[in-house]
């Protein structure tokens, strides 16, 4: 043999180091690949098909023994034939993609949250506890988690190839996906919407860990801080107490248990209080007036970054009672009327 | 008893034949003659030289892709050079390329002839859509040369709002006055195709490849204008600020993708349809039947025309748009799949008890046919709506559309250039040679290609300067793929320019086809018939030619 033993070697061992299909890492992925499967059996059917219609024909007829052709000029059964059957191939191919795609935007209620932030050109992903990743997510198996994630600038798209999921992640807006990991492992994260400069630098790992381990990743590199506890100081740094203090007499409604609630607006319209609401009227105060109040909250377009929103919004979700409010704000004024007394207030 | 000849081509005798003495090549001088020219076939000639000097541009481009792409790492140019390569092959190939190439140039030169029309209806609209044409590159081609664009051929906000410093505006412009020229070719053709048709030539008379420019022209007309407002739209919010599509002034990024995929996604069938359109000329022609299922193969044109306005939300099904939405776009996209099927199966059946030979432009064909069936059904995963989740944004997209737009679109673009070569210039293109370039073309392609499918479902997303080192032996394979298709794609100039001086001498009608515009002389004569034509049969009426040829010969006899 002419190949030199060291070409060989290399040869044999990049082709061992490629890849032909992804891993299968979460509960989704079956699922997805069985469709795939589906759709590549048509496509080799339809191909086959094809061919072989154009290899036979161009044998059967070509000019040197068919010299003279026949005319024909058509036929409705065969139009029918090749209408209706691919028709049906394809609305089938139309269910089946359907309902894999309700499964895969619509997280199961008792999901795990995980904010996701992504900017030029990083991912930041903040759990609730208070971790911090950049370019990384650790997850645990056995449990499904949300992933509520906004872009700072411009579109990216968040995707894990290997969980066969992904979703464009939009400046301005929250969009959801979720997955549950199956096999603990270390897989690619992409952006896969073009962003600029260094798209192909905003790529990270996800560490899928088992529940014990991740319980121990957990305890070790928290900060220290819950997001809704930073949320909680950053709703009294900002002054948003001073109206939202739950008095009956104040001048903006009470925030305690509004997350999940109905709310009526002064326009009569009724809205669903989730994360985007509460983004939206932080931002637009005065497009999302509750009934019975007056617009006179500033807006905090530009003033707090995203993440100090989603600080803001986790802290809203959990307030179940004004009682720290009031304890705040009464602490805050207190420290106004008699300088340096206690020092700052820490939750 | 000797075996017929395997080729339907019948030449003059060339020790005799000369070129006719009067064409519309001849029939003035001087490059101001052609500057100032009206004639469709002219201008189709001026159009065919510049998308030809484009092609290689952007040709010239996706050879640097594919060369950084060889090694995982972004070794090559800088990630800012990348991502002008891929955007500036991108705005090049389908705005200045796929666009125009069918319709301006082999469309232009014939939809008069096969109506029966000695010119176009607008012949100095005719000509400004040209100079256009010339205007917008010459733009482009400035903001290349000043450092180019990043934007990505989808100009997408905010990113090019807001966060670039490169010439978008330049070649937002460029793009702008570009699709004047796809409207004015659009709306001469429509005009041309309802008032200039000769005596006798009904609509089910036209032949197919009219129905698909129709309904081609019709896309243009209608779609192009969306584009222009989305372009003026990113440019005053680039200049001015205004907010449409910035959510922290209240506005919605999203609107920029539907606006812009509004006219884009119809822009895959104003490329696709005159592709169609020389496919069913070619495939009547050597297998020497008409086309099966006329009525069928014309209204499945109109079909796509009309659909292919309701499915552009299909390339925004991860954007957070509703699910519902989604999944009426999802229906109606794979709606839009089935006049393509019926178009491929019935070329298919054009074939049986035909009397098939294989020249060039039906080797085209067959390419095409395989191909754009590839094609179409990868597009049925990324119309099924939870596959798309995997595969959006990834190198199955790219591969894709590459399938649609090169082994489709550019198959068909060959296929017709040297079918029609004759009749524009009267001289035939060496055979042999150009049978190995379709061969070669079409090896190529599939190494090109096909590996990108494997990668997308990978995962391994578009337009990365960089990527992981375990999808280097598919980029491997890719790379080589394109290297091969390049010579494919080099080797029609080199033969069709030799072919210019020492090509045979192809007489009136080489093929023995049936189209009008193969009843008279090649070159045409300027006012291409001497006197216009009467259409006493149907289109694609074989046993009618072979009368005529007969009375002809006993005539001259």
């Amino acid at each position: 043999m002419g190949i030199s033993p060291v070409l060989w070697q290399f040869l044999v061992k990049w082709l061992n180091a490629s890849a032909l299909f992804p891993s299968e890492a979460s509960t989704i992925a079956p699922y997805m690949d069985a469709l795939y499967f589906f759709l590549l059996a048509i496509t080799f059917v339809g191909v086959f098909l094809v061919a072989t219609l154009l290899v036979v024909f161009s044998v059967r007829y070509r000019k040197a023994v068919h010299p003279v052709a026949t005319q024909i000029e058509g036929s409705t059964l065969l139009e029918a034939t090749w209408t209706i059957i691919p028709l049906g191939l394809f609305l089938i191919c139309f269910v089946w993609g359907a309902l894999l795609y309700f499964r895969i935007y619509n997280p199961p209620v008792n999901s795990m949250n995980i904010y996701i932030v992504g900017k030029q050109w990083m991912w930041k992903a903040e759990h609730p506890g208070g971790q911090h990743e950049i370019n990384a997510l650790h997850v645990p198996t056995g449990q499904p988690i949300q992933l509520t994630m906004i872009s700072q600038d411009v579109f990216h798209s968040f995707s894990i190839p290997a969980f066969r999921i992904k979703r464009e992640v939009i400046p301005g807006r929250y969009s959801t996906v979720w997955f549950q990991a199956t096999t603990p492992g270390e897989y690619h994260l992409f952006c896969t919407q073009y962003c600029g400069t260094n798209h192909s630098q905003m790529i990270g790992t996800i560490t899928v860990l088992s529940p014990a381990d991740y319980k121990k990743w957990t305890e070790e590199s928290t900060s220290g801080m819950s997001l809704a506890q930073n949320g909680e100081r950053l709703f009294a740094s900002m002054g948003c107490n001073a109206c939202h203090s739950g008095n009956a007499a104040a001048r903006g409604p009470s925030l305690a248990g509004v997350y999940g609630s109905t709310l009526r607006l002064t326009n009569g319209s009724q809205v669903l209080v989730n994360d985007a609401y509460l983004r939206d009227a932080i931002l637009n105060p005065s497009q999302h007036v509750t009934s019975g109040y007056t617009p006179i909250m500033p807006t905090y377009q530009g003033q707090i970054s995203e993440d100090g929103l989603i600080d803001l919004v986790e802290y809203l979700k959990n307030l179940n009672s004004n009682d720290r409010v009031q304890q705040t704000l009464t602490t805050s004024q207190s420290d106004q009327a008699a300088p340096p007394a206690s020092g700052v207030v820490k939750p | 008893m000797s075996a017929p000849s395997p080729t339907i081509l019948n030449l003059p005798d060339q020790s005799t034949a000369t070129m006719p003495k009067k064409n519309f090549i001849n029939a003035e001088h001087g490059l101001l003659s052609w500057l100032l020219t009206g004639d469709h076939k002219r201008i189709a000639i001026l159009y065919l030289i510049s998308i030809t000097v484009f092609f290689f541009i952007g040709g010239a481009f996706a050879g640097l892709i594919r060369l950084e792409l060889l090694t995982p790492q972004g070794d090559l140019v800088s990630s800012d050079t990348y991502n002008k390569l891929f955007t500036m092959h991108g705005v090049i190939m389908v705005f200045l390329f796929l666009v125009p190439s069918v319709p301006a140039t082999i469309g232009n030169f014939l939809i008069p002839m096969m109506v029966g029309a000695r010119d176009l209806a607008f012949p100095k609209i005719n000509l400004l859509s040209w100079y256009l044409y010339v205007a917008a590159g010459t733009i482009m081609l400035t903001a290349m040369a000043m450092g180019g664009v990043d934007t990505g051929w989808t100009f997408t906000t905010p990113l090019s709002t807001h966060y670039l410093n490169t010439h978008v505006i330049t070649t937002a412009v460029a793009v702008f006055i570009a699709g004047f020229s796809s409207i004015f070719t659009g709306l001469n053709f429509i005009v041309t195709i309802h008032r200039m048709r000769c005596p006798g030539m009904t609509w089910f008379r036209l032949p197919l490849f009219v129905w698909a420019h129709y309904a081609a022209s019709i896309l243009m007309v209608l779609g192009t204008p969306v584009l222009a407002i989305t372009l003026v739209l990113v440019g005053l919010e680039r200049v001015f600020g205004i907010g449409v599509f910035d959510p922290t002034k209240g506005g919605d990024p999203l609107l920029f993708q539907h606006l812009f995929w509004f006219y884009s996604h119809p822009a895959v069938y104003i490329m696709i349809l005159p592709g169609m359109a020389v496919i069913s000329e070619v495939v009547s022609t050597f297998s020497r039947k008409r086309v099966f299922g006329y009525t069928a193969v014309a209204f499945s044109s109109v079909a796509i025309a009309l659909f292919g306005f309701f499915v552009w939300e299909h390339h925004m099904f991860i954007m957070g748009v509703s699910n519902y939405s989604a999944l009426v776009f999802s229906l109606l996209t794979m709606l839009v799949a089935v006049p393509s099927a019926i178009k491929i199966f019935n070329w298919c059946f054009t074939l049986q008890q035909g009397s098939i030979t294989f020249e060039t432009p039906m080797l085209y064909a067959f390419g095409f046919m395989g191909l754009f069936t590839i094609g179409g059904l990868t597009g049925v995963f990324l119309g099924s709506l939870g596959m798309d989740i995997q595969l959006t944004e990834t190198y199955f997209i790219v591969a894709h559309f590459h399938f649609v737009m090169v082994g489709g679109m550019l198959m068909a673009f060959l296929a017709g250039v040297h079918f029609w070569w004759p009749k524009m210039t009267g001289r035939m293109y060496p055979e042999s040679l150009s049978k190995l370039a379709a061969v070669v073309t079409f090896i190529g392609f599939n190494l090109t290609f096909l590996p990108q499918f494997i990668l997308g479902y990978l995962g391994m997303p578009r337009r990365y300067h960089a990527y992981p080192q375990e999808f280097q032996v598919l980029n491997v394979l890719s790379t080589a793929g394109a290297t091969v298709l390049g010579v494919g794609y080099l080797l029609p100039v080199l033969y069709l320019a030799w072919s210019l001086k020492y090509g045979a001498i192809a007489g009136d009608n080489p093929w023995q086809a049936t189209g009008l515009e193969w009843q008279t002389q090649s070159p045409p004569l300027t006012e291409n018939f001497p006197e216009i034509p009467i259409m006493d049969h149907e289109a694609y009426d074989y046993e009618w030619l072979e009368h005529k040829t007969q009375h002809e010969v006993t005539h001259v006899g």
